[in-house]
């Protein structure tokens, strides 16, 4: 509150403190992108940090000025304090957005801040002390009778005292670090084993990625929902909440799709968490925007996970429903400026819906990808009838992925009136996200988006591990999609015969023409047809039954040509996204979580296919190899070693991730192809089995 | 006239089963297609006519008189690909195994008589038991009188080979003295002497697979250019490829018209050489955001990986495009890529295809096993084939051009029409650590200073503006608009006359 009363005593009370002219902001990568775009929006400079993996990326291109800080990884970079003060001093910037992650949440970043003049646009220090750790927030939040989980919150000292505190808390337990988020430095254990190791992993992982090893444990609840609460709250004492978040589809603690509202909340209940939320944040004097994170029991029951004392990454869906650019607000309140609305001038609008775009392998367990994104087209922003599609991203195509950073590429939101017209809309705009260079998860997320159990709302943090639990495959091509997707693939093998007939040097006299039935092999399913119609179009495909009598014609329309990475037009009438990629003598196409090597064959072609031998896959099965692109930690096997299905193999570190590689059956260890140090490519061999 | 007419179709009928259902049935189960159904999936539906269907062979040793089979082992005609006129001939597996009798050559050097003399293409297919040995040396003469006119045409119409099954003994060298070889995956081999001969005369345990499947011979010998998963994949590949290609020395490039715009902008390609020197980037992809609608047909694709040739388009006009690959060994010269692109720029050349060469050499790669092998001619083959050619040459250099390979590579100085460098060229005599290690070699000791002596050099040399100022390099580009840049000198090229002196050949290094 010194602040605040510091800047009302020199301006009077009823003026509107001076908003900044520059700020700075200590992140990069999308967030950095967003900050710059309100401040852009609110006439106010920025300058942008950069470490030298980021020296060509967006947010230092969208930025005013841009400050070099030091080497690619983040401790040495984004992480350090005195460089990002620096920098402020150096171009004259009045205060300093952290976005999340790196400074955000360190209590002693806004404390130096302060002490060199800067303003911090983020909570005060002592709220970030109370909620920021997560074992203080515990105590806080129970004080402030918020309904908390079970659990221990003292520090733990070591793997074996884990294990006690677990023991008397009761399976399943989660390891937590105290200073985490996003995932990172989380385990949750079953038992006594996966305890003493989680805890290790946990310790090492926050170590470093927060530089602090500290560590909480507590129960467990399953088959829980994530709902969090956007609470705002400004220096002179007013907070209000947005409404909830639900962010309950996760993978390994990490959140892939958000949504607000919560299909499962009713009015009741987001009242009692929303003013729980906000009692808590006066409780401890919180004067930005913050989420305060629940985990709920299907049966609306809820209890105090923790609170984020930062701009969450999934609070576009909240600025969508509620209309508030929560950036452009933390900085007024940062300079002092108090709430322009009350509770209850906030209303929900709508439904949206985020996808998380990430670099990671959907196909592959979600280990991540890295690498130059050859190819980067995201779908088109914008509102039209009712429905908005935002896209929030820090790369560009050409701009690399890389290992010293969060693997996220994009957040999707699209907004509409209905759950489901949002769900729609954000698979049709995922339909037009194309990616390549990279592995990414577009596949999944759009898969998703046609899910019956997700689309009816009936979800649980455990989703996609007992949806997928062999992992995950693209939807089957079945129903009006491959009906669909065949007349799209039927369109494109026309277009290319007709104009292949335009080759010049043909023999005269003699117009060549060619078969127009076709059949279209997509995955394992197959469908006949017939296509007319002449460049530019439209064309007209008629589906043949087995007597190769049309049963049903559409019309499409089309302006796509070859070498265009998403075939966009309309069939009949509907819009129609379905991204190509060329294959010997056909095309992958994926739409709506479909993705199938695709197959368009005269009937002479189609029959002579047929008996064409199916070739096997070569067996791998005797080797382990390198999932993702990354480095060799440890070996834990020598050659000639007998092991057991579940033993650790080895590590493999990417992302920051250490990844333990188990034995999937009993075996015995013939050789090995890879040593602590190494750096391996994908696929590369690491153990061999007798 | 009706009887007769029914005569016709059924004599037809009769030799279009070849070998008779039960072969077929065979064949089918090897996972292999029949000549005739490999020619249907070749040509356009409907267009190809068959010759010589009725041909019998006149051998009569070993009661050979009574094993007669119209159509001889091979079939043969002529039909058309999107609607230019191709002629072909397939072996008959069925047939006696397609063994090579005296009538059997003849139907293939009709065919290709009538290819030569027509300017049209000719596609072999191989599938093969080698020489009738019946019929002893006529079948020997017969193999002679393919050779030959395969060597006449050579360079004169294009001349494909697609290996379908056994090639072995007399069948190899007609397909080896044609322009590309194709192979099936598994069902394909090629060797000059089969397994069980080598294994008396070299006491060597070696299958038919490993001694020349399609796996050796697209990663080792690099006789074949590539292979496919099976014959449908193959021969409408096959089709693509005839697409690319001209139907004689004299034709001209075919031309597909494109909507893919000359003037399209790829900025990515402005991050595509990394900051980092030494690190790697796929010369691949800057080829397909360069060419037509990303459409790029490799030619010896699993081979010297170091270098990528292959076919595209500009405008709809066919191009030859030679590439060094920084993702291989560096994308360094050494004798197996030197022969692979000089082969390739050769075959450019012969046919009027204008070459596109992509540039990021870092040399020639040193060492006894180069020397040995006779790296010196066999650079030299590249060096001759890129100076004797006399299409349009187009040159973009992206990274490196050190030393020797930057002449090579179809440099200014070897009548490259048009040299364009990207800002990040470098063109020198090499990297520059090298360079300052070598001038001043007294300073080796001291870290510091030699560090100073590589900044210089650096500075001096890796750039694109010293060889600019010399005229070697004739514009320096921006990544981004180096297909609107080709696509410009490509058209202004389009009437490019260059004839080299007479002579009865050349005498390249072999």
């Amino acid at each position: 509150m010194r602040q605040a009363e510091a800047l009302e005593s020199a301006y009077g009370k009823d003026r509107d403190p001076p908003m900044f002219k520059k700020i700075l902001i200590a992140n990069r990568g999308e967030i950095a992108c967003r900050v710059i775009k309100s401040a852009r929006k609110m006439g106010i400079k920025t300058v942008a940090v950069y470490s030298d993996a980021d020296r060509d990326a967006l947010h230092v291109e969208m930025a005013d000025e841009a400050v070099h800080i030091g080497p690619a990884p983040a401790n040495q970079s984004y992480l350090l304090m005195d460089k990002i003060i620096a920098a402020c001093k150096a171009t004259g910037a009045e205060a300093v957005h952290p976005g999340y992650g790196f400074l955000s949440e360190r209590e002693a970043f806004p404390v130096e801040l302060q002490k060199n003049g800067i303003v911090f646009i983020g909570p005060n220090p002592g709220a970030i002390a109370a909620m920021g750790d997560k074992i203080e927030s515990k105590k806080a939040a129970a004080a402030a009778k918020v309904s908390t989980v079970p659990g221990y919150m003292g520090e733990i000292k070591d793997a074996k005292h884990a294990v006690e505190i677990a023991n008397q808390i009761g399976y399943p337990v989660m390891i937590k670090a105290s200073a985490g988020g996003g995932g990172k430095g989380m385990r949750i254990a079953y038992d006594a084993k996966e305890a003493a190791e989680g805890f290790e992993l946990a310790r090492s992982e926050a170590k470093s990625s927060f530089g602090d090893d500290r560590c909480f444990v507590e129960k467990f609840i399953e088959n829980p929902r994530h709902i969090e609460i956007q609470v705002l709250g400004d220096k002179h004492g007013n907070v209000v909440y947005l409404g909830e978040r639900e962010c309950s589809i996760q993978r390994r603690n990490q959140k892939v799709l958000e949504e607000a509202p919560s299909p499962l909340l009713d009015e009741k209940t987001r009242k009692a968490m929303g003013e729980q939320a906000v009692a808590l944040s006066k409780a401890v004097g919180y004067d930005s925007a913050g989420t305060v994170e629940f985990v709920a029991g299907q049966d609306r029951s809820f209890y105090f996970l923790e609170m984020n004392t930062r701009l969450q990454v999934e609070h576009p869906v909240t600025e969508l429903v509620t209309g508030v650019d929560l950036v452009e607000q933390m900085i007024r309140v940062a300079a002092g400026e108090k709430l322009p609305f009350k509770q209850s001038d906030i209303k929900l609008k709508g439904w949206a819906v985020e996808s998380r775009v990430y670099a990671e392998d959907p196909f592959r367990n979600f280990l991540p990808s890295i690498g130059r994104l050859v190819r980067y087209r995201p779908p088109a922003e914008g509102s039209k009838d009712g429905v908005t599609v935002r896209n929030d991203t820090g790369v560009f195509e050409g701009g690399e992925i890389s290992m010293y950073y969060d693997p996220m590429i994009a957040k999707l939101v699209t907004h509409a009136p209905t759950r489901e017209e949002a769900i729609d809309a954000q698979a049709a705009a995922l339909d037009a996200f194309y990616i390549d260079g990279i592995q990414h998860n577009v596949p999944f997320v759009s898969a998703m988006m046609q899910h019956p159990r997700w689309r009816s709302g009936k979800i649980s943090t455990g989703f996609i591990k007992e949806e997928y639990p062999e992992g995950f495959t693209p939807r089957a091509p079945e129903g009006k999609d491959l009906i669909t997707l065949a007349a799209v693939a039927g369109t494109i093998d026309h277009l290319g015969n007709t104009r292949r007939r335009d080759i010049t040097d043909q023999m005269s006299g003699h117009s060549v023409n060619f078969a127009k039935r076709r059949i279209v092999r997509i995955g394992s399913a197959e469908v006949e047809l017939e296509v007319l119609g002449a460049i530019p179009g439209p064309y007209y495909v008629s589906i043949l039954d087995g007597d190769g009598q049309p049963t049903k014609t559409m019309e499409i329309t089309s302006e796509w040509w070859p070498g265009e990475p998403v075939w966009f037009g309309t069939v009949d009438g509907a819009d129609v996204a379905v991204q190509v990629r060329p294959i010997s003598n056909g095309m992958t196409l994926s739409y709506r979580g479909i993705q199938a090597p695709t197959y368009v064959y005269t009937q002479r072609e189609a029959e002579l296919a047929a008996l064409m031998p199916v070739k096997l896959a070569a067996d791998m099965s005797k080797f382990l190899l390198c999932p993702m692109p990354g480095l060799v930690k440890a070996v834990n096997v020598s050659e000639g070693q007998e092991v057991k299905a579940g033993d650790n193999l080895a590590i493999v570190e990417a992302m920051k991730m250490e990844n333990i590689l188990k034995a999937e059956r009993d075996g015995k260890v013939k050789k090995v192809a890879a040593k602590p140090g190494d750096s391996l490519a994908v696929d590369a061999v690491i153990l061999e089995f007798a | 006239m009706k009887d007769i007419i029914d005569e016709l179709e059924k004599r037809r009928d009769n030799a279009r089963l070849g070998g008779g259902r039960a072969r077929i049935d065979a064949q089918h189960a090897k996972g292999k297609l029949t000549a005739r159904e490999r020619i249907e999936l070749l040509m356009d539906e409907g267009s190809f006519e068959e010759f010589d269907m009725y041909v019998e062979h006149r051998c009569t040793d070993f009661g050979m008189e009574k094993t007669k089979v119209p159509g001889d082992g091979v079939v043969t005609g002529w039909g058309t690909i999107n609607g230019r006129v191709v002629y072909v001939f397939a072996k008959d597996f069925t047939v006696m195994g397609g063994s090579l009798s005296e009538t059997h050559a003849k139907k293939i050097t009709k065919i290709q008589d009538m290819a030569l003399k027509n300017r049209a293409p000719i596609v072999g297919v191989f599938d093969a038991g080698g020489a009738r040995i019946q019929e002893g040396v006529d079948a020997l003469g017969g193999y002679g009188e393919v050779f030959q006119r395969n060597v006449l045409a050579s360079g004169v119409i294009p001349q494909i080979s697609v290996i379908m099954g056994p090639c072995a003994g007399g069948d190899v060298y007609s397909p080896a003295m044609t322009d590309f070889i194709f192979m099936v995956k598994d069902t394909s081999y090629m060797f000059v002497t089969g397994p069980d001969v080598v294994k008396t005369v070299t006491n060597e345990n070696v299958t038919a697979e490993e001694l020349g499947g399609a796996k050796v011979h697209t990663t080792k010998s690099s006789i074949a250019d590539k292979a496919y998963e099976n014959d449908l994949e193959a021969l409408l590949q096959m089709r693509r490829l005839m697409d690319f290609l001209p139907s004689s020395n004299k034709a001209g490039v075919p031309v597909i018209p494109t909507h893919d715009s000359p003037d399209r902008l790829d900025h990515s390609l402005d991050t595509i050489i990394p900051d980092n020197p030494n690190k790697p980037y796929d010369i691949k992809e800057l080829i397909l955001k360069v060419v037509d609608e990303a459409d790029f047909f490799e030619i010896q694709e699993a081979f010297a990986k170091n270098i990528v040739t292959g076919f595209a388009r500009m405008e709809g006009s066919t191009v030859g495009i030679v590439a060094n690959q920084p993702m291989v060994l560096a994308g360094v010269l050494d004798s197996d890529a030197s022969r692979k692109a000089a082969r390739f720029v050769r075959f450019c050349d012969c046919f009027d295809i204008p070459i596109l060469t992509f540039v990021d050499v870092p040399g020639f790669l040193p060492g006894t096993a180069q020397e040995y092998g006779g790296l010196i001619k066999h650079g030299a083959k590249l060096l001759f084939a890129f100076a004797e050619a006399t299409v349009p040459k187009v040159t973009v250099i992206t990274r490196k051009a050190y030393g020797g390979a930057y002449d090579v590579m179809s440099s200014k100085h070897i009548r490259g029409d048009v040299n364009y460098a990207w800002p990040t060229a470098e063109i020198a005599v090499m990297g520059a650590k090298g360079a300052a290690e070598i001038l001043y070699r007294s300073e080796l000791s001291d870290p510091v200073k030699i560090q100073t002596r590589i900044d210089e050099y650096k500075k001096r040399f890796a750039n694109p503006f010293v060889a600019a100022e010399r005229g070697y390099i004739d514009e320096v580009i921006t990544p981004s608009a180096t297909r609107k840049r080709l696509c410009r000198a490509l058209n202004m090229l389009r009437n490019k006359t260059l004839e080299n002196p007479w002579k009865k050949h050349d005498n390249i290094p072999l």
